[in-house]
Protein backbone atom coordinates (compact mmCIF):
# COMPACT_ATOMS: atom_id res chain seq x y z
CA UNK A 1 0.00 0.00 0.00
CA UNK A 2 1.26 3.67 -1.06
CA UNK A 3 2.81 5.06 2.02
CA UNK A 4 3.41 8.73 0.33
CA UNK A 5 2.50 10.65 3.51
CA UNK A 6 5.36 10.24 5.95
CA UNK A 7 3.00 10.03 8.13
CA UNK A 8 4.30 8.35 11.58
CA UNK A 9 0.85 6.41 12.91
CA UNK A 10 1.00 5.84 16.67
CA UNK A 11 -1.37 2.77 17.20
CA UNK A 12 -4.37 3.82 19.29
CA UNK A 13 -6.26 0.92 20.78
CA UNK A 14 -7.76 2.28 23.75
CA UNK A 15 -5.59 1.14 26.18
CA UNK A 16 -3.48 4.16 28.23
CA UNK A 17 -2.58 7.37 27.37
CA UNK A 18 -0.02 8.08 24.24
CA UNK A 19 0.16 11.34 24.72
CA UNK A 20 3.81 10.62 25.90
CA UNK A 21 4.81 8.63 23.01
CA UNK A 22 3.18 11.13 20.25
CA UNK A 23 5.00 13.99 22.26
CA UNK A 24 8.47 12.87 21.73
CA UNK A 25 8.26 11.50 18.71
CA UNK A 26 6.70 15.03 17.15
CA UNK A 27 9.73 16.43 19.75
CA UNK A 28 11.98 14.12 16.86
CA UNK A 29 10.20 14.22 13.91
CA UNK A 30 11.05 17.66 12.03
CA UNK A 31 8.21 18.61 11.50
CA UNK A 32 6.47 15.67 9.80
CA UNK A 33 2.90 14.63 10.79
CA UNK A 34 3.24 12.09 14.12
CA UNK A 35 -1.00 10.70 14.05
CA UNK A 36 -2.29 9.15 17.24
CA UNK A 37 -5.33 7.18 15.58
CA UNK A 38 -7.37 4.21 15.80
CA UNK A 39 -8.16 4.29 12.41
CA UNK A 40 -7.36 1.17 10.49
CA UNK A 41 -7.12 3.14 7.10
CA UNK A 42 -4.39 5.94 8.57
CA UNK A 43 -2.08 3.17 9.82
CA UNK A 44 -2.80 1.02 6.69
CA UNK A 45 -1.15 4.40 4.82
CA UNK A 46 1.24 5.99 7.25
CA UNK A 47 4.59 5.34 6.44
CA UNK A 48 6.22 4.25 10.01
CA UNK A 49 3.92 2.77 12.74
CA UNK A 50 4.65 2.85 16.38
CA UNK A 51 3.20 0.33 18.34
CA UNK A 52 3.02 0.79 21.43
CA UNK A 53 0.60 -0.87 25.12
CA UNK A 54 0.49 -0.26 28.33
CA UNK A 55 -1.28 -2.25 31.37
CA UNK A 56 -2.09 -5.60 31.06
CA UNK A 57 -1.55 -7.74 27.68
CA UNK A 58 -4.91 -9.73 27.85
CA UNK A 59 -7.03 -6.69 27.76
CA UNK A 60 -4.62 -4.83 24.94
CA UNK A 61 -4.97 -7.96 22.45
CA UNK A 62 -8.91 -7.74 23.15
CA UNK A 63 -8.99 -3.99 22.44
CA UNK A 64 -7.03 -4.33 19.72
CA UNK A 65 -9.43 -7.46 18.35
CA UNK A 66 -12.19 -4.96 19.18
CA UNK A 67 -11.15 -2.09 17.31
CA UNK A 68 -10.58 -3.82 14.34
CA UNK A 69 -6.56 -3.04 14.15
CA UNK A 70 -5.15 -6.47 14.34
CA UNK A 71 -5.08 -6.91 10.65
CA UNK A 72 -3.17 -3.79 10.21
CA UNK A 73 -0.78 -3.98 12.33
CA UNK A 74 0.09 -7.19 11.10
CA UNK A 75 0.45 -6.26 7.66
CA UNK A 76 2.32 -2.90 9.07
CA UNK A 77 4.84 -5.68 10.82
CA UNK A 78 5.38 -7.13 7.59
CA UNK A 79 6.18 -3.88 5.04
CA UNK A 80 7.08 -0.91 6.79
CA UNK A 81 9.18 0.91 9.38
CA UNK A 82 7.42 -0.70 12.85
CA UNK A 83 8.47 0.09 16.43
CA UNK A 84 6.87 -1.84 19.42
CA UNK A 85 7.11 -0.23 22.77
CA UNK A 86 6.65 -2.18 26.31
CA UNK A 87 3.09 -4.13 25.68
CA UNK A 88 3.76 -2.88 22.48
CA UNK A 89 7.20 -5.89 22.15
CA UNK A 90 5.24 -8.05 24.22
CA UNK A 91 2.42 -8.53 21.88
CA UNK A 92 4.25 -9.28 18.60
CA UNK A 93 4.73 -12.82 20.53
CA UNK A 94 2.92 -16.22 20.64
CA UNK A 95 1.70 -15.96 24.06
CA UNK A 96 1.87 -14.16 27.36
CA UNK A 97 1.45 -16.11 30.78
CA UNK A 98 -0.25 -12.49 31.62
CA UNK A 99 -3.68 -13.79 31.54
CA UNK A 100 -3.22 -17.04 29.73
CA UNK A 101 -3.77 -15.56 26.07
CA UNK A 102 -2.24 -15.26 23.26
CA UNK A 103 -0.69 -12.86 20.90
CA UNK A 104 -0.14 -12.07 17.82
CA UNK A 105 3.01 -14.28 16.79
CA UNK A 106 5.03 -11.83 14.96
CA UNK A 107 8.16 -13.46 16.86
CA UNK A 108 8.34 -17.65 18.14
CA UNK A 109 8.28 -17.38 21.89
CA UNK A 110 6.46 -16.37 25.30
CA UNK A 111 6.40 -13.65 27.58
CA UNK A 112 7.30 -14.58 31.05
CA UNK A 113 6.50 -12.81 34.84
CA UNK A 114 10.06 -12.20 36.30
CA UNK A 115 10.31 -15.46 38.56
CA UNK A 116 10.44 -14.56 41.96
CA UNK A 117 12.56 -16.63 43.45
CA UNK A 118 15.20 -14.83 41.02
CA UNK A 119 14.36 -11.44 42.46
CA UNK A 120 17.30 -11.13 44.35
CA UNK A 121 20.18 -8.38 44.00
CA UNK A 122 23.90 -9.75 44.56
CA UNK A 123 23.93 -8.09 47.91
CA UNK A 124 20.99 -9.83 48.77
CA UNK A 125 18.53 -7.13 48.99
CA UNK A 126 15.17 -8.13 47.23
CA UNK A 127 14.32 -7.32 43.92
CA UNK A 128 11.07 -4.97 43.39
CA UNK A 129 8.56 -6.07 40.97
CA UNK A 130 7.21 -4.19 38.68
CA UNK A 131 10.86 -3.28 37.64
CA UNK A 132 10.56 0.25 37.37
CA UNK A 133 13.05 2.49 36.62
CA UNK A 134 16.83 3.33 34.69
CA UNK A 135 18.52 0.48 33.41
CA UNK A 136 20.85 -0.85 30.98
CA UNK A 137 20.01 -1.77 27.72
CA UNK A 138 23.47 -3.85 26.57
CA UNK A 139 23.68 -4.27 22.64
CA UNK A 140 24.00 -7.70 21.49
CA UNK A 141 24.09 -7.16 17.89
CA UNK A 142 24.56 -3.36 16.24
CA UNK A 143 21.28 -2.33 14.76
CA UNK A 144 20.65 1.15 13.12
CA UNK A 145 18.45 1.95 15.85
CA UNK A 146 21.18 2.04 18.41
CA UNK A 147 23.17 4.77 16.65
CA UNK A 148 24.15 7.61 18.67
CA UNK A 149 23.48 5.46 21.86
CA UNK A 150 26.04 4.05 23.88
CA UNK A 151 26.08 0.13 24.78
CA UNK A 152 24.86 0.40 28.08
CA UNK A 153 23.28 3.39 28.36
CA UNK A 154 20.24 3.43 30.83
CA UNK A 155 16.37 3.57 29.38
CA UNK A 156 13.21 3.93 31.37
CA UNK A 157 11.49 0.72 32.18
CA UNK A 158 7.97 -0.23 33.79
CA UNK A 159 6.85 -3.73 33.49
CA UNK A 160 6.16 -7.11 35.34
CA UNK A 161 6.36 -9.02 32.10
CA UNK A 162 8.97 -10.18 29.82
CA UNK A 163 9.87 -11.52 26.78
CA UNK A 164 11.80 -14.86 26.06
CA UNK A 165 12.24 -15.20 22.22
CA UNK A 166 12.68 -18.72 21.02
CA UNK A 167 14.66 -17.49 18.35
CA UNK A 168 17.82 -16.02 19.86
CA UNK A 169 19.15 -13.99 16.47
CA UNK A 170 16.54 -11.50 16.98
CA UNK A 171 17.63 -10.31 20.33
CA UNK A 172 19.33 -7.08 19.69
CA UNK A 173 19.34 -5.77 23.30
CA UNK A 174 19.67 -7.55 26.94
CA UNK A 175 18.94 -6.02 30.53
CA UNK A 176 20.10 -7.72 33.64
CA UNK A 177 17.11 -7.63 36.38
CA UNK A 178 17.44 -10.82 38.92
CA UNK A 179 17.90 -12.43 35.29
CA UNK A 180 18.84 -11.35 32.33
CA UNK A 181 16.33 -10.56 30.06
CA UNK A 182 15.70 -9.75 26.13
CA UNK A 183 15.01 -6.15 26.47
CA UNK A 184 15.11 -5.60 22.74
CA UNK A 185 14.44 -7.27 19.48
CA UNK A 186 14.64 -6.59 15.54
CA UNK A 187 13.77 -8.47 12.39
CA UNK A 188 13.69 -6.95 8.81
CA UNK A 189 11.43 -3.90 9.23
CA UNK A 190 10.41 -4.36 12.38
CA UNK A 191 12.36 -2.95 16.02
CA UNK A 192 10.36 -3.47 19.55
CA UNK A 193 11.88 -2.47 23.23
CA UNK A 194 11.13 -3.47 26.59
CA UNK A 195 12.06 0.17 27.80
CA UNK A 196 9.69 3.50 27.04
CA UNK A 197 11.95 5.53 24.68
CA UNK A 198 9.70 8.59 25.26
CA UNK A 199 10.43 8.73 28.81
CA UNK A 200 13.98 7.73 28.50
CA UNK A 201 15.82 11.47 28.17
CA UNK A 202 18.39 11.26 25.27
CA UNK A 203 18.80 7.90 24.71
CA UNK A 204 15.72 7.77 24.30
CA UNK A 205 15.43 10.36 21.81
CA UNK A 206 17.92 9.76 20.25
CA UNK A 207 16.55 5.79 19.64
CA UNK A 208 12.64 7.41 18.33
CA UNK A 209 14.68 9.97 16.24
CA UNK A 210 16.40 7.08 14.30
CA UNK A 211 13.68 5.20 13.52
CA UNK A 212 11.58 8.29 12.07
CA UNK A 213 14.80 8.23 9.43
CA UNK A 214 15.45 4.24 9.33
CA UNK A 215 15.29 2.40 6.02
CA UNK A 216 15.16 -1.17 6.83
CA UNK B 1 25.16 -3.90 37.00
CA UNK B 2 21.08 -3.65 37.07
CA UNK B 3 18.43 -1.03 37.96
CA UNK B 4 19.45 2.44 39.39
CA UNK B 5 18.21 3.81 42.20
CA UNK B 6 16.16 7.07 41.15
CA UNK B 7 16.52 10.35 42.42
CA UNK B 8 13.41 12.55 42.34
CA UNK B 9 13.05 16.09 42.82
CA UNK B 10 9.73 17.08 44.12
CA UNK B 11 7.95 20.74 43.38
CA UNK B 12 5.12 22.55 45.19
CA UNK B 13 2.92 23.83 43.31
CA UNK B 14 0.60 26.30 43.57
CA UNK B 15 -1.66 28.28 40.67
CA UNK B 16 0.68 27.19 38.85
CA UNK B 17 3.72 28.71 40.75
CA UNK B 18 6.06 27.27 42.28
CA UNK B 19 5.89 27.80 45.96
CA UNK B 20 9.08 29.62 47.55
CA UNK B 21 10.68 29.78 44.35
CA UNK B 22 14.40 28.15 44.14
CA UNK B 23 17.05 30.26 43.40
CA UNK B 24 18.85 28.81 40.40
CA UNK B 25 21.24 31.65 39.72
CA UNK B 26 20.28 32.10 35.90
CA UNK B 27 16.39 30.86 35.71
CA UNK B 28 14.08 33.90 34.06
CA UNK B 29 11.42 32.69 36.10
CA UNK B 30 12.21 31.05 39.58
CA UNK B 31 8.48 30.41 39.88
CA UNK B 32 7.63 28.72 36.91
CA UNK B 33 7.43 24.89 37.24
CA UNK B 34 8.05 23.85 33.93
CA UNK B 35 11.43 25.44 33.39
CA UNK B 36 12.75 23.92 36.99
CA UNK B 37 11.64 20.97 35.57
CA UNK B 38 13.61 21.36 31.87
CA UNK B 39 16.69 22.40 34.78
CA UNK B 40 16.21 19.18 36.68
CA UNK B 41 16.42 17.00 33.65
CA UNK B 42 19.58 18.67 32.54
CA UNK B 43 21.17 18.12 35.60
CA UNK B 44 20.13 14.02 35.20
CA UNK B 45 17.09 13.81 37.23
CA UNK B 46 15.31 10.27 37.25
CA UNK B 47 12.05 11.75 37.70
CA UNK B 48 10.52 14.86 38.52
CA UNK B 49 7.33 15.33 40.99
CA UNK B 50 4.86 17.63 40.87
CA UNK B 51 2.74 17.94 44.16
CA UNK B 52 -0.53 20.51 43.78
CA UNK B 53 -1.42 22.26 46.84
CA UNK B 54 -3.41 24.88 44.81
CA UNK B 55 -6.21 25.27 47.94
CA UNK B 56 -8.92 27.18 45.73
CA UNK B 57 -10.89 24.64 43.77
CA UNK B 58 -12.12 27.16 40.92
CA UNK B 59 -7.64 27.24 40.63
CA UNK B 60 -7.32 23.52 40.26
CA UNK B 61 -6.86 23.08 36.48
CA UNK B 62 -4.38 25.17 36.46
CA UNK B 63 -1.73 22.12 37.09
CA UNK B 64 -3.09 20.40 33.62
CA UNK B 65 -1.45 23.36 31.51
CA UNK B 66 1.75 22.61 33.34
CA UNK B 67 1.92 19.22 32.96
CA UNK B 68 0.99 19.95 29.20
CA UNK B 69 3.62 22.19 28.69
CA UNK B 70 5.98 20.04 30.83
CA UNK B 71 5.27 16.82 29.23
CA UNK B 72 6.50 19.08 25.53
CA UNK B 73 9.75 19.60 27.35
CA UNK B 74 10.94 17.26 29.35
CA UNK B 75 11.62 13.15 28.12
CA UNK B 76 11.75 11.87 32.02
CA UNK B 77 8.66 10.32 33.44
CA UNK B 78 6.22 12.66 35.31
CA UNK B 79 4.26 12.32 38.86
CA UNK B 80 1.38 14.68 39.51
CA UNK B 81 -0.53 14.53 42.91
CA UNK B 82 -2.44 16.60 45.31
CA UNK B 83 -6.39 17.20 45.24
CA UNK B 84 -6.66 14.00 43.50
CA UNK B 85 -10.22 12.29 44.18
CA UNK B 86 -11.57 10.51 41.36
CA UNK B 87 -10.90 8.29 38.63
CA UNK B 88 -11.75 10.95 36.72
CA UNK B 89 -8.86 12.76 37.81
CA UNK B 90 -6.42 10.89 37.52
CA UNK B 91 -7.39 10.23 33.63
CA UNK B 92 -7.09 14.29 32.90
CA UNK B 93 -3.78 13.84 34.71
CA UNK B 94 -2.62 11.08 32.22
CA UNK B 95 -4.25 12.96 29.73
CA UNK B 96 -2.30 16.28 30.01
CA UNK B 97 0.97 14.19 29.95
CA UNK B 98 1.51 12.79 33.65
CA UNK B 99 3.15 9.50 33.34
CA UNK B 100 1.85 8.41 37.67
CA UNK B 101 -0.99 9.87 39.62
CA UNK B 102 -0.19 10.20 42.92
CA UNK B 103 -3.02 10.02 45.67
CA UNK B 104 -3.18 10.28 49.30
CA UNK B 105 -6.19 11.62 51.35
CA UNK B 106 -8.54 10.25 48.64
CA UNK B 107 -6.84 6.41 49.09
CA UNK B 108 -7.28 6.46 52.62
CA UNK B 109 -10.95 7.91 52.61
CA UNK B 110 -12.08 5.41 49.61
CA UNK B 111 -9.51 2.51 49.11
CA UNK B 112 -11.47 1.29 46.31
CA UNK B 113 -10.53 4.20 44.25
CA UNK B 114 -7.11 2.86 44.11
CA UNK B 115 -8.47 -0.56 42.86
CA UNK B 116 -10.48 1.30 40.20
CA UNK B 117 -8.06 3.69 39.05
CA UNK B 118 -5.86 0.73 39.25
CA UNK B 119 -7.74 -1.22 37.30
CA UNK B 120 -8.47 1.34 34.26
CA UNK B 121 -5.37 2.78 33.96
CA UNK B 122 -2.76 0.36 35.18
CA UNK B 123 -0.82 -0.11 38.20
CA UNK B 124 2.49 1.48 36.78
CA UNK B 125 0.67 4.77 36.62
CA UNK B 126 -0.89 4.72 40.74
CA UNK B 127 1.10 6.20 43.51
CA UNK B 128 0.00 6.14 46.63
CA UNK B 129 1.22 8.88 48.79
CA UNK B 130 1.74 7.82 52.79
CA UNK B 131 2.12 10.61 55.42
CA UNK B 132 3.43 8.55 58.54
CA UNK B 133 4.12 9.93 62.01
CA UNK B 134 5.91 7.48 64.60
CA UNK B 135 3.33 6.69 67.14
CA UNK B 136 5.60 4.29 69.52
CA UNK B 137 8.88 2.60 68.83
CA UNK B 138 9.20 0.86 66.04
CA UNK B 139 5.23 1.60 64.97
CA UNK B 140 4.00 4.65 62.32
CA UNK B 141 0.17 6.01 61.77
CA UNK B 142 -0.74 7.21 58.78
CA UNK B 143 -1.96 10.62 58.94
CA UNK B 144 -3.79 12.85 56.08
CA UNK B 145 -4.61 16.15 55.33
CA UNK B 146 -1.31 17.33 55.14
CA UNK B 147 -0.52 15.50 58.27
CA UNK B 148 -3.43 17.14 60.73
CA UNK B 149 -5.78 14.43 60.31
CA UNK B 150 -5.04 11.04 62.35
CA UNK B 151 -6.74 7.68 60.03
CA UNK B 152 -5.62 4.82 62.79
CA UNK B 153 -4.10 3.21 60.19
CA UNK B 154 -0.72 1.40 60.51
CA UNK B 155 1.68 2.50 58.10
CA UNK B 156 3.15 -0.70 57.13
CA UNK B 157 -0.35 -2.71 56.97
CA UNK B 158 -1.74 0.05 55.03
CA UNK B 159 0.95 0.09 52.49
CA UNK B 160 0.75 -3.82 52.09
CA UNK B 161 -2.88 -3.09 51.63
CA UNK B 162 -2.63 -0.28 48.85
CA UNK B 163 0.03 -3.02 47.01
CA UNK B 164 -3.09 -5.58 47.21
CA UNK B 165 -5.54 -2.83 45.72
CA UNK B 166 -3.10 -2.19 43.05
CA UNK B 167 -0.62 0.61 43.52
CA UNK B 168 2.62 0.87 41.52
CA UNK B 169 4.76 2.44 44.09
CA UNK B 170 4.63 4.00 47.37
CA UNK B 171 5.79 7.43 48.29
CA UNK B 172 6.30 7.39 51.83
CA UNK B 173 6.63 10.44 54.17
CA UNK B 174 7.81 11.00 57.57
CA UNK B 175 5.97 13.79 59.15
CA UNK B 176 7.87 14.12 61.58
CA UNK B 177 10.81 14.35 59.31
CA UNK B 178 9.46 16.77 56.42
CA UNK B 179 11.15 20.12 57.06
CA UNK B 180 13.50 19.44 59.53
CA UNK B 181 16.45 18.63 57.17
CA UNK B 182 17.93 15.89 59.99
CA UNK B 183 17.31 13.17 57.11
CA UNK B 184 14.81 10.30 56.54
CA UNK B 185 13.04 8.31 58.85
CA UNK B 186 15.27 4.87 58.12
CA UNK B 187 13.34 2.25 60.60
CA UNK B 188 9.82 3.51 59.03
CA UNK B 189 11.40 3.67 55.13
CA UNK B 190 13.29 0.19 55.80
CA UNK B 191 9.70 -1.19 57.69
CA UNK B 192 7.82 -0.20 54.45
CA UNK B 193 10.12 -1.13 52.06
CA UNK B 194 10.97 -4.92 53.19
CA UNK B 195 7.03 -5.50 53.41
CA UNK B 196 5.93 -4.87 50.00
CA UNK B 197 6.99 -5.61 46.65
CA UNK B 198 6.91 -2.29 44.85
CA UNK B 199 9.35 0.08 44.59
CA UNK B 200 9.11 2.48 47.77
CA UNK B 201 10.06 6.36 47.32
CA UNK B 202 11.48 7.60 51.00
CA UNK B 203 10.84 11.72 51.19
CA UNK B 204 10.86 13.88 54.40
CA UNK B 205 14.12 15.52 55.85
CA UNK B 206 16.86 15.31 53.52
CA UNK B 207 19.00 17.79 54.71
CA UNK B 208 22.55 16.70 52.81
CA UNK B 209 23.96 13.91 50.22
CA UNK B 210 24.56 11.58 53.48
CA UNK B 211 21.00 11.59 53.35
CA UNK B 212 19.82 10.72 50.45
CA UNK B 213 22.60 7.81 50.33
CA UNK B 214 21.18 6.40 53.50
CA UNK B 215 17.52 5.88 52.32
CA UNK B 216 19.21 3.59 49.95
CA UNK B 217 21.49 2.01 51.85
CA UNK B 218 19.66 1.62 55.49
CA UNK B 219 16.25 2.76 54.57
CA UNK B 220 16.40 0.42 51.25
CA UNK B 221 14.31 2.82 49.02
CA UNK B 222 14.10 2.24 46.03
CA UNK B 223 14.21 5.77 45.16
CA UNK B 224 14.53 9.36 47.26
CA UNK B 225 12.90 12.43 47.02
CA UNK B 226 13.75 15.67 48.00
CA UNK B 227 13.18 19.39 47.71
CA UNK B 228 14.91 22.08 48.88
CA UNK B 229 18.51 20.91 48.55
CA UNK B 230 17.80 20.95 45.29
CA UNK B 231 15.55 24.02 45.02
CA UNK B 232 18.30 26.43 46.76
CA UNK B 233 21.35 25.48 44.46
CA UNK B 234 22.83 23.72 47.51
CA UNK B 235 23.63 20.56 45.26
CA UNK B 236 22.61 20.05 41.69
CA UNK B 237 21.25 16.26 41.04
CA UNK B 238 24.55 15.12 39.44
CA UNK B 239 26.25 15.99 42.31
CA UNK B 240 24.18 14.34 44.70
CA UNK B 241 24.44 10.71 42.16
CA UNK B 242 28.39 11.08 42.34
CA UNK B 243 28.23 11.40 45.87
CA UNK B 244 25.89 8.17 45.71
CA UNK B 245 27.87 6.75 43.18
CA UNK B 246 31.29 6.98 45.03
CA UNK B 247 29.32 5.27 47.86
CA UNK B 248 28.37 2.12 45.80
CA UNK B 249 25.13 3.36 44.98
CA UNK B 250 24.29 2.45 41.42
CA UNK B 251 22.57 5.59 39.86
CA UNK B 252 22.25 6.86 35.87
CA UNK B 253 24.60 9.70 35.29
Amino acid sequence: MASASGRIAVVDYGMGNLRSVWQALVHVAEGREVLVTADPALVATAERVVFPGQGAMPDCMRELEARGLRAVVLEAAKSKPFLGICIGLQMLFEHSDEGDVPGLGVFAGGVRRFPAEKMIAPQGDKLKVPHMGWNEVKHTRSHPLWNGIADGARFYFVHSYCVEPLDRECIVGMTDYGIPFTSAVARDNIFAIQCHPEKSAEAGLALLSSFTRWKP
Amino acid sequence: MGLAKRIIPCLDVTAGRVVKGTNFVDLRDAGDPVEIARRYDEQGADEVTFLDITASSDQRDIILHIVEACAAQVFIPLTVGGGVRSVADVRRLLNAGADKVSMNTAAVDNPDLVAEASAKVGNQCIVVAIDAKQVAPGQWEVFTHGGRKRTGLDAVAWACRVQQLGAGEILLTSMDRDGTRNGFDLPLTRAVSDAVDIPVIASGGVGNLQHLADGVTQGRADAVLAASIFHFGEFTVRQAKEFMRERGIEVRL
